[in-house]
């Protein structure tokens, strides 16, 4: 069952991929595959009311692709639940091995399915949300010319994720990593006629590079430390690596710490996390339904399940701990702040993500893995939700993404309205401390509280900008909400009049989705962090106190999110339904405030400035310096060149005449006697 | 007592001669021909030298392929010279520099 | 003694009219003494004890190629005279590299010996009581039969080469083509023409 989950997607990807795009069809035949495409641009868009974002087009290809992807997901799906159902009851541990995929020296990784808890958890995080978005993009994605190439590109995405999170040693989850990372830039740039799509796929991938490269240092390391890339091997020496030291960079340093840096590099840049964030916000060039899937419930939390994967690692390095706590702190309250001012809604939702994840990144950091692969769990549900309803939203509003553009929504979209709210209900974390509430609340406000109970310094510097998070967090999904669905509409009234509720096929998995954000909270909390966790994880986490410290934290912190998502949703209130001159007049009063949060700290900005710059000067200094004038120079043009005039000297010497020939030959035979003669040739 | 040297030796004055012929009669194509024939000549003799002093036969062979060869060369290089007369009234190898570059 | 007399002979001889073949003035005088030449090499061959060669070099040589010149030289109508021009041009520069050749040559051949095993390991030894041109046949049909058939062949594509090369096709000499003679049917090989009563043909 294992090896269909995680070869099904392949499979479809394979065959749709290969045999079911228009290229394919049209092989042998003498046809311009994307003649059309550059038809439909220049057609009548006003008509088009299907159009989404600003693609337009019409789809005419067979259907079985995008069934046949779609079906092969469902089925993985469903044998992903009960894998997952088998581990809430009487779970145990497996290993599945395929084939030895290297074996060099001391070297070993096998290609094997690793299945624990960890695992079963990830399986249904993954193969739900992309048996959804597949779904989903059915309707989304109908009109669109090149549907076969989308959906294979999904379902590669999708045994990419799987080989990640079921794989059992560090290569193979690489290898993993990697095959995310190209599905994530082929689908930034799925629409590729646009430049700034292009530009996002290239963003995204550079950026992730920077993390990647910590991250194969890290196993390089890890490799050289412990001998072994396989997690088993790794955790069994790991405790007698304890206060070691390597050399690295010149100065010897702590073992464990160095190396859980190091991958937490790769973490940082999957999971845009500070620092590393800026290629996220940019990814939503993408097609709505891949934001939800990649950008929101799956890819980006790899960084976190790499974390949690690690933890007995991690466990051991309380230093390491320390600095994801306040990066991840330091991300979430970012990432939120930000999210306040921006007008896109993909941005916005996207900018949550990056503050979630941030969440997830301070659970980790104190050590409250299950509570942040809980927090992972419930965040993939309501946040794949909130972005297939503002795909639901753009589709309505053929193709616009602005919120000034939009208003007074939800009479025409009840059933989106409906839907977006409960997703902003289980982001902002609506229950009440100690009965339940949305599937959010139960595990961010579980953040929150291990973040105080943990106690280090950091920690409480984390609490409070989480506390702060939560109430932006709470403020930013109001303003979305509000600024979308009520009040008057802003929208033109060629726009308004092709208001129209998505298909069936489009609602369908939000009404999961839904049910999975409201539920999965106090459902699952048992398992991942109540009475049954210890059972639950077995040996795929390692075990602290930090759990039972979080029931004696003071009841002010309890409370302390609830406050704060109550303080964001009043003042959101007062801002965007009461009086909506407000915002204007306090961002012109703080305008240098605003335009900070507005261009997301500057960072954008300042990278262009420290590293897109320079090196765009080194790389003109190489190619006009370097290759020109150098390499070409003395190379090709100026061999060239030199030929040339060598050349018309040369061809002096070619008289045509047979007895210059013969007389040529007769010194070149003298010479060769003279040579061997004299010259000592034995 | 006439040894292998002294065979080499008449063989390489033939073959000098035979190179020289070559571009003393520059504009004679016919004698350029014949010092070929010279040259191979030469070389024939150096190989019958060999074989007989080396008991080995197959330089006797070689020498009787070199034969056909030189025989085929002269007759297909008379065949062009009376096509190129035949052309261009002259065999003045002065005028055939096709080759130049 | 008597050997070292003919070789002298032989080989002064040779080299003489050799000598004379590029020097000669007329390409006729060239062509017999290119025949001379052949002669004396072939008197060498004998003393080798390669009498077939030697009979070969007579009848191929001076029997087929040196008559070939000969013919080609008086078949030709040119100015012998002009062609000389321009002898001594390179005589000098010409002079000077070819005995700088011919004693680099000589003296590496004075230097150099043969290793004394060779002769012992070479494959086929010359049988003593068979004559020059058994022995050769007896190597010639066996182990090189392929090398003498492409000899053959080479024979025959400088045949086929020369008649290739040299056959003129007149313009206005008429030739029996069998093909057209055979595609030729009613419509082209008759013409119909409707003949009124009391007129005639035009």
């Amino acid at each position: 069952m294992a090896q269909a989950i995680l070869f099904l997607p392949l499979l479809g990807a394979l065959i749709a991929g290969l045999f079911g795009t228009k290229a394919f069809q049209n092989l042998g035949r003498d046809i311009d595959v994307y003649a059309d495409h550059h038809d439909t641009h220049s057609g009548d868009h006003a008509h088009d009311d299907h159009a989404h974002d600003d693609h337009h087009g019409h789809y005419d290809g067979p259907a079985w692709p995008m069934y046949l992807t779609t079906g092969l997901l469902c089925l993985g799906a469903i044998f992903s639940w009960i894998i997952f159902w088998g581990f809430l009851h009487e779970g145990h541990d497996s290993r599945v091995e395929l084939l030895s995929w290297i074996t060099s020296g001391t070297l070993k990784a096998p290609w094997a399915i690793r299945l624990d808890a960890l695992t079963a958890v990830m399986l249904v995080v993954v193969n739900t949300v992309s048996a959804l978005v597949h779904v989903y993009s059915l309707g989304y994605m109908s009109h669109d010319e090149h549907q076969p190439r989308f959906f294979a590109y999904l379902s590669l995405f999708t045994f990419a994720m799987l080989m990640l999170v079921t794989s059992d040693n560090l290569i193979q989850m690489f290898f993993g990593w990697e095959g995310v990372g190209l599905a994530s830039y082929l689908l930034i740039g799925f629409w590729y006629t646009r430049e700034s799509a292009n530009a996002a796929a290239i963003k995204a991938f550079v950026v992730n590079r920077v993390g990647d490269f910590g991250f194969a240092l890290g196993i390089f390391g890890v490799y050289m430390v412990f001998g072994s890339v396989e997690f088993e091997t790794i955790f069994m020496h790991a405790p007698d690596a304890v206060g070691k030291t390597m050399h690295f960079l010149g100065h010897d340093w702590d073992t464990l710490t160095t190396l859980c840096l190091l991958l937490f590099m790769g973490a940082m840049g999957k999971s845009a996390q500070f620092l590393l964030h800026t290629w996220l916000p940019d990814a939503m060039e993408g097609p709505t339904p891949v934001s939800a899937l990649i950008h929101a419930a799956t890819m980006v939390t790899a960084g976190v399940f790499l974390v949690a994967r690690m933890s007995p690692l991690f466990e051991l390095s309380p230093d390491a701990r320390s600095l994801v706590i306040i990066v991840g702190g330091i991300t979430a309250f970012f990432a939120a702040t930000v999210g306040l001012v921006q007008n896109d809604i993909k941005r916005v939702i996207a900018y949550s993500t990056c503050s979630q994840l941030g969440y997830m990144f301070v659970a980790m950091g104190v050590g409250a893995y299950g509570v942040g692969i809980f927090h992972l769990f419930t965040h993939a549900f309501f946040k794949a939700l909130l972005f297939l309803g503002a795909g639901s939203v753009i589709h309505a509003m053929s193709g616009e993404q602005d919120m000034r553009k939009m208003g007074g929504l939800a009479p025409h979209i009840r059933i989106t309205w409906a839907m977006m709210l409960i997703g902003t209900f289980a982001l902002t974390g609506v229950g009440i401390p100690g009965i339940g509430g949305f599937a959010g609340f139960h595990s961010k406000d579980a953040i929150i509280e291990a973040a105080f109970a943990y106690g280090s310094s950091p920690a409480t510097f984390a609490f409070f900008l989480l506390v702060i998070a939560a109430f932006c967090t709470s403020f930013y999904s109001w303003r979305l909400a509000f600024m979308t669905f009520n009040g008057n509409t802003n929208a033109d009234a060629e726009t308004v009049s092709h208001i129209h509720e998505s298909p069936p096929v489009m609602l369908i998995p939000l009404y999961v989705l839904a049910a999975g954000a409201i539920v999965a909270g106090f459902i699952f909390q048992h398992w991942f962090m109540g009475e049954g966790q210890a059972e639950f994880w077995g040996k795929a986490l390692a075990r602290n106190e930090i759990l039972t410290k979080m029931e004696e934290v003071p009841v002010l912190v309890k409370w302390s999110a609830t406050i704060a998502m109550l303080a964001g949703l009043a003042l959101a209130y007062i801002f965007y339904i009461r009086d909506k001159t407000l915002p204007k007049r306090i961002a012109d009063m703080n305008q240098p405030a605003y335009q900070f949060l507005l261009n997301k700290w500057y960072f954008d900005e300042l990278y262009n400035f420290l590293f897109v710059r320079p090196a765009f000067w080194i790389g003109r200094l190489f190619w006009k310096q370097g290759d020109g004038a150098v390499i070409d120079g003395f190379g090709p043009d100026g061999v060239a060149a030199s030929v040339g005039g060598i050349t018309t000297q040369v061809v002096r010497l070619q008289t045509g005449y047979v007895y210059h020939y013969a007389f040529v030959m007769l010194i070149g035979l003298a010479a060769i006697i003279s040579w061997f003669s004299f010259g000592g040739a034995h | 007592m006439i040894g292998l040297t002294h065979y080499l030796i008449v063989a390489a004055i033939i073959f000098t001669i035979g190179v020289f012929g070559i571009f003393l009669n520059r504009k004679n194509v016919i004698i350029i021909m014949m010092s070929i024939e010279l040259i191979l000549l030469s070389v024939n003799i150096n190989l019958v030298a060999f074989s007989s002093y080396l008991h080995d036969l197959v330089g006797q062979i070689f020498a009787l392929l070199i034969l056909t060869v030189a025989a085929g060369e002269a007759a297909i290089g008379l065949a062009i010279l009376v096509t190129y007369f035949r052309n261009r009234g002259s065999i003045a190898v002065e005028d055939i520099n096709l080759m130049k570059g | 003694m008597a050997i070292t007399f003919f070789f002298y002979l032989f080989s002064l001889a040779a080299i003489a009219s050799a000598m004379l073949v590029i020097t000669a003035r007329n390409p006729v005088h060239s062509v017999l003494f290119l025949i001379l030449c052949f002669f004396n090499a072939a008197g060498l061959f004998v003393l080798l004890g390669a009498e077939f060669l030697a009979m070969i070099l007579v009848v191929v040589y001076v029997g087929a190629v040196a008559v070939l010149f000969l013919f080609v030289v008086m078949m030709l109508d040119v100015d012998f005279v002009e062609l000389r021009e321009g002898f001594l041009d390179y005589l000098p520069i010409g002079g000077v590299i070819g005995l700088i050749l011919l004693v680099e040559m000589i003296l590496l051949v004075g230097t150099w010996t043969i290793a004394p095993d060779l002769i012992a390991h070479t494959s086929t030894p010359t049988i003593g009581d068979i004559s020059n041109t058994q022995a050769i046949g007896q190597v010639l049909y066996t182990k090189y039969v392929f090398f003498f058939q492409m000899a053959g062949l080479i024979l025959l594509v400088a045949m086929i080469g020369a008649i290739v090369l040299t056959m003129r096709h007149k313009p206005n000499l008429k030739r029996q083509v069998i093909a057209d003679q055979v595609a030729r049917g009613p419509a082209t090989a008759v013409e119909i023409k409707n003949v009124k009563s009391g007129e005639g043909l035009q």
